[in-house]
């Protein structure tokens, strides 16, 4: 198959579900004129928005690779007791719904936060909430490329008569510059967009094109000032990916693991406070949300545990199992639609000579992250709830829209090892007697497991927090665990609270099984989103 | 026994133009030209890796339109290629026919590595690695063997072991065998026919002794590692240093090879190699009088 | 890799055939759209079922307005039969768009039933401030939305953003309504140190300080009947309420059924409305929903007569007196809070 044919299909993919329901939208703001989307864009209001929205996402951008960035470093270039494990709870914060991190972060540094400072509605509440989620992002991508970075290289350039920083400015440093670049391209599009946390630390005081887009959206049916919001942010989102997309791409590297016991008690030092450290910002919120759900007026208490498992007789009780069940299988199923759709764009972009329109495509496919998920989920209701094409009521919308989130991913991890997979491999399978298919079968097939379960982990880790706000799409007859937790959130009582506190920690034990379970799969290759 | 009739391969310029060439059953051939020149080009068209026109026949049997892995050949790459997900009898199992169960066991055996069949692959030598290669290659029973630049990536050392223990299996085997380098040492070694590939087209084809006696032009001289002086071809042992000669030959290496001093030198613009005793070997960078001796060259 | 993106194609073409929703109706099914916080019992859906011969499905759809401004969207189309959850907030908006078939079911209070045309009325709930009884256990609490702009309430009260939340668009209707000088009550309440954020449930949990919440304020906008709740799911079933709501100037909110415009089953959809309106739904609205039912024969938790009487203390506006003025009013709230 051709790579034209294979990249056919995710682009496909693409427009269906993501360019007619963006155009649907910007095509019903333009039914009420031109002039008022235009009057919306070029508002002075509108450009406070974006100028915040590029200041917060680029502060929170900056403070992630910066106190991320050692972190890395000490997952990468050294074994400890706990690494494993450490690495594996890192990816947690990314992936829990907003809702539970959000909570867990006003507990901490809200009013009357157990830290004692009042951040919400601070821009500093905001970074700090965003260092947290995208902490992961760091570690892994750029944690990735260190982890395959031969030490040799550097001690080489010593040897050759370069000082340490030379040795790093010279060799080390432009190694990992793609590295960086992705993992800041990365964390500033989820900053860009981030909603939840906005929402609720920003205490309806900040205003990001994301919350203004929901606000005029849900709240006022403002179609034309969404539709302009969008625009805006779409345009914002391409300018950043050229800008980022220029360069090199990351170079492959071998998988050597680096990794080695810290010398001198220096080192040891040194690693165990950053390890120490990164264990506490990750777990701390995380904590919170446990001890909460065994806390209810001041005392320890399992009521909330028992109420969550005992959810009675209402249409909107809420079976912890079968919601669990839910979750796994919609993110199940988003996540093997994004690693079919997203394993053939990376067959198409791995095969060698990418040329400059792949290197587009290959941008392109990233859009669906830094894009609105009011825009897709109220561009999805316009372009897919009419006849014939009434797909509102099954669900299946929530499930291509998070597979459509869950791609991009998909897409990074797996075309750095499609490249670096040896295609003689088919070649002598086929001499020793396998048709294609047989030695695609027999050699790619397993070969790339280990990668494709990265990668379908990763799609359902994203997926199983319900990434970004589905709004305007009817939730699957079952409800899921962020919609039990919602439902739970909507009456007062200690005790409810605790029992949508006991949903957040079954949510995050699942997340965090799902995650070892993928980090067990060893990968060859360093792995870059 | 493998038949190419007008063998020609194209990319964006012509790569082979049209190879006539015949291995006989139980033959080794050896294809000899400079890297680049289209050599595994050659072996991949015969394989069925890369669309070609021309006829390839295999034991009688016409296979160019047939696919890959229904040709019968075996190929053994410059790298080993194993599979490394697989252990070693995984990998040399991979092509055998379940109606064959022992064959593992034997080929392991051949190239001497029995009981290695559970062993990791990233576990082993090059050279084993290289061993493994070629049983996996043996084991499908190919009706001709297609070798790679085999020995490419092994050491100076290990590749004069593996060359001789390599052609043994083979003629032992009685295996049609098919190879490329560009070393022809291992081409001499291995084969028992060698063929010239210049530019996309075979220009010579023989027994090593009868290239080295009579190479078909000076391309195939130098290839060869005869020197040319003026047009005229000699073989190291006809030139040696004679004050009274009448070239004057820039000495640019020497070599110490058992018990004796191979040179290499330039007269003029012509590279040119000779031996001298231990005693009488030249510095580099002196210029030394040469002259001829023995037949002459063609 | 040949065969692969086929099956997917194959997939994808009969994910989006008309094929995958069936273009007819089966008769035997009632759609209820509405919001996350819907809840009937099952058993009282059996009834239902049992009487009607009709299955119910419920498809929730995020919050109020999301629920409405979805069926704005799609007005024609309807994504099922009947809509249940639209407030007097969003009641004429959604009526504009057609989104509605004119029915409305028997037995509603007249008063309510007029202010209302075309939809029904179900419940209703009351948006008033609350406090922490701990917090005051020692000094009197407010009275009135007038005491917030006093010195002593300073700094204490917190208020869901009227932007971004309905009850917080309620709390300034109901200061609009019953404020001389509403700009001008703002004005001093931000003076007065007022906290806003986001949503509820963040002003509730995370900045009030009674009950379930676990912040600091000790006045919060809630609802009426969140005190009755605060007994209901305390940890300690104690015998009072953690907090109290103030009856004064509280804004009545209603939650209407409708049948939607172009419903597959709008015979379905009328009796779905008729049975909300009957005993067996209207005596589960209480405890299921925390609201007050409209039926005033209707059974409520012992609860709710104890912590959280209906208040007397009503401001009541009529759909089409909120939807002239909500976009005005936030405009002109944002421009005093910012």
């Amino acid at each position: 198959m051709s790579r034209t044919a294979l990249l056919a299909v995710p682009v496909l993919f693409l427009a269906l579900l993501f360019v007619i329901p963006v155009a649907s939208v910007v095509w019903a703001g333009l039914s009420a004129g031109p002039d008022r989307m235009l009057g919306v864009a070029f508002s002075g209001r509108t450009w406070q928005t974006v100028g915040f929205t590029f200041l917060q996402a680029g502060l929170s951008t900056l403070v992630t690779v910066v106190l991320a960035a050692p972190a890395a470093v000490v997952l990468a270039r050294f074994r400890f007791p706990g690494r494993g494990l450490l690495r594996a709870l890192v990816l947690v914060p990314f992936v829990m719904p907003t809702v539970v991190v959000a909570a867990a972060f006003l507990a901490l540094i809200g009013p009357g936060g157990l830290l004692g400072v009042d951040l919400s509605g601070s821009i500093w509440g905001l970074v700090l909430a965003h260092m947290f989620l995208n902490l992961a992002v760091v570690i892994r991508v750029l944690g990735g490329s260190l982890a395959t970075l031969d030490p040799d290289l550097e001690q080489a350039a010593r040897v050759l008569g370069a000082s340490r920083w030379q040795a790093f400015r010279r060799v080390t440093w432009p190694l990992l510059m793609p590295a960086v670049r992705a993992c800041v391209a990365i964390v500033f599009l989820f900053c860009f967009t981030s909603f939840g946390v906005v929402q609720v630390l920003g205490a309806g005081q900040l205003r990001t094109l994301e919350v203004e887009i929901y606000r005029r959206t849900v709240h006022l049916l403002d179609l034309s000032a969404a539709a302009a919001l969008s625009v805006l942010q779409l345009l914002a989102v391409v300018a950043m990916l050229v800008v980022i997309g220029r360069g090199r791409p990351v170079p492959r590297q071998q998988a050597v693991d680096v990794a080695r016991p810290p010398h001198g008690w220096r080192q040891r030092a040194a690693v165990g406070i950053t390890a120490a450290a990164t264990a506490v910002a990750v777990l701390g919120p995380l904590l919170v949300i446990a001890v909460r759900s065994v806390t209810a007026g001041g005392h320890w208490t399992l009521a909330g545990w028992q109420m969550l498992f005992t959810p009675g007789d209402s249409t909107n009780a809420v079976d912890p199992w079968s919601a669990v069940l839910a979750s796994l299988r919609t993110s199940a199923a988003a996540s093997a639609l994004a690693v079919g759709v997203g394993g053939m764009a990376a067959v198409g972009l791995s095969v060698r000579g990418r040329g400059g329109w792949l290197r587009t495509v290959d941008a392109l496919l990233l859009l669906p992250l830094g894009t609105s998920a009011v825009t897709v989920g109220l561009g999805m209701l316009l372009a897919f709830g009419r006849p014939p094409l009434d797909l509102r009521n099954t669900g299946l919308l929530i499930v291509l829209a998070q597979a459509l989130v869950a791609m991009p991913f998909v897409v990074r991890v797996v075309t750095p090892a499609l490249e670096s997979f040896d295609r003689r491999l088919l070649e002598v399978a086929g001499v020793l007697g396998r048709s294609p298919a047989a030695a695609v079968r027999s050699v790619a097939l397993p070969l790339l497991l280990p990668v494709l379960a990265v990668a379908a982990g990763f799609a359902f880790a994203v997926t199983i927090g319900e990434f970004g706000a589905t709004v305007f799409l009817a939730s699957p007859a079952d409800p899921t665990l962020p919609v039990a937790i919602a439902r739970l959130l909507s009456r007062p009582g200690q005790v409810t609270v605790a029992a949508a506190y006991a949903a957040g920690t079954v949510l995050m034990l699942v997340t965090i099984a799902v995650v070892v379970a993928v980090d067990r799969v060893r990968v060859s290759r360093a792995v870059v989103f | 026994m493998l038949r190419l009739r007008q063998l020609a391969v194209s990319y964006d310029q012509p790569v082979l133009k049209g190879i006539d060439l015949e291995v006989a059953t139980g033959e080794i051939v050896c294809i000899l030209g400079p890297s680049g020149g289209g050599k595994s080009t050659l072996l991949r068209a015969v394989a069925g890796l890369v669309p070609a026109s021309g006829r390839v026949e295999l034991g009688g049997r016409d296979v160019s339109r047939t696919p890959t892995h229904l040709r019968g050949v075996g190929m053994m790459f410059q790298n080993d290629l194993l599979f490394p997900h697989l252990d070693v009898a995984g990998n040399v199992g991979f092509g055998v026919r379940p109606s064959d169960p022992d064959r593992v066991e034997q080929v392991l055996a051949l190239v001497g590595l029995a009981g290695y069949g559970s062993r990791a692959v990233d576990s082993l030598s090059g050279g084993q690695a290289q061993r493994v290669a070629l049983a996996r290659a043996l084991a499908a029973r190919p009706g001709v063997l297609l070798l790679d630049e085999p020995f490419g990536a092994l050491d100076v050392v290990l590749k004069a072991h593996l060359v001789l223990e390599v052609q043994n299996v083979l003629r032992e085997q009685g295996v049609t065998v098919l190879a490329v380098t560009h070393d022809r040492r291992e081409a001499f070694t291995l084969a028992d026919r060698v063929a010239v590939l210049r530019e996309g087209r075979i220009v010579q084809v023989g027994a090593p002794d009868e290239l080295w006696a009579r190479p078909a032009d000076t391309y195939v001289a130098r290839l060869l590692g005869l020197s040319v002086i003026a047009g005229v071809v000699y073989r190291p042992e006809q030139l040696h240093p004679d004050p009274a000669g009448s070239w004057a030959a820039v000495v640019t290496g020497r070599t110490f090879r058992d018990g004796r001093y191979q040179v290499s030198a330039r007269v003029g613009e012509d590279p040119v190699t000779f031996m001298t005793s231990v005693d009488e070997a030249p510095q580099v960078g002196a210029t030394v009088a040469l002259s001829a001796h023995g037949c002459e060259g063609t | 890799m040949k065969k692969f993106p086929i099956p997917v194609l194959v997939l994808m073409l009969a994910a989006c055939s008309p094929g995958g929703q069936p273009a007819t109706q089966p008769p035997d099914e009632v759609v209820v759209v509405t919001h996350d916080s819907f809840a009937v019992s099952k058993q009282a859906l059996r009834t239902f079922t049992d009487q009607s011969g009709l299955k119910v499905k419920i498809v929730q759809n995020g919050d109020t307005g999301q629920v409405v401004n979805s069926a704005i969207l799609s007005a024609g189309q309807p994504q099922g039969d009947v809509l249940f959850g639209v407030d007097n907030t969003f009641l004429s908006r959604a009526q504009q768009a057609g989104v509605f078939e004119d029915y409305q079911a028997a037995g509603a209070p007249a008063d309510l039933a007029a202010a209302a045309p075309g939809v029904t009325p179900i419940d209703t709930g009351a948006v008033c401030l609350n406090y922490d009884r701990a917090y005051f256990a020692d000094r009197p609490p407010p009275r009135s939305l007038a005491d917030l702009v006093k010195p002593e309430f300073k700094d204490l009260t917190v208020v869901p953003n009227p932007a971004t939340s309905s009850p917080g668009l309620a709390f300034l209707a109901s200061t609009v309504a019953g404020q001389p000088d509403w700009q001008g009550y703002w004005r001093a309440l931000r003076e007065n140190g007022v906290k806003v954020v986001d949503g509820w449930e963040n002003a509730y949990y995370q900045q009030f300080s009674g009950g379930s919440g676990q912040g600091t304020r000790p006045i919060v906008v809630s609802y009426s009947t969140s005190p009755a709740a605060e007994v209901i799911f305390a940890a300690d079933r104690r015998a009072s309420a953690p907090t109290a709501y103030v009856d004064a100037d509280c804004f009545q909110q209603v939650e209407y059924a409708g049948v939607l415009a172009g419903a597959r089953n709008p015979q379905g959809a009328r009796e779905f409305v008729d049975f909300m309106l009957s005993r067996t739904f209207q005596d589960e609205v209480g405890e299921q929903m925390f609201v007050y039912p409209v039926r005033p024969d209707a059974t409520v938790p012992p609860e709710f007569q104890k912590y959280a009487p209906p208040p007397k203390s009503l401001v009541v506006l009529k759909p089409d007196q909120i939807a002239d003025g909500r976009d005005t009013w936030i405009d002109e709230w944002s421009a005093i809070m910012q």
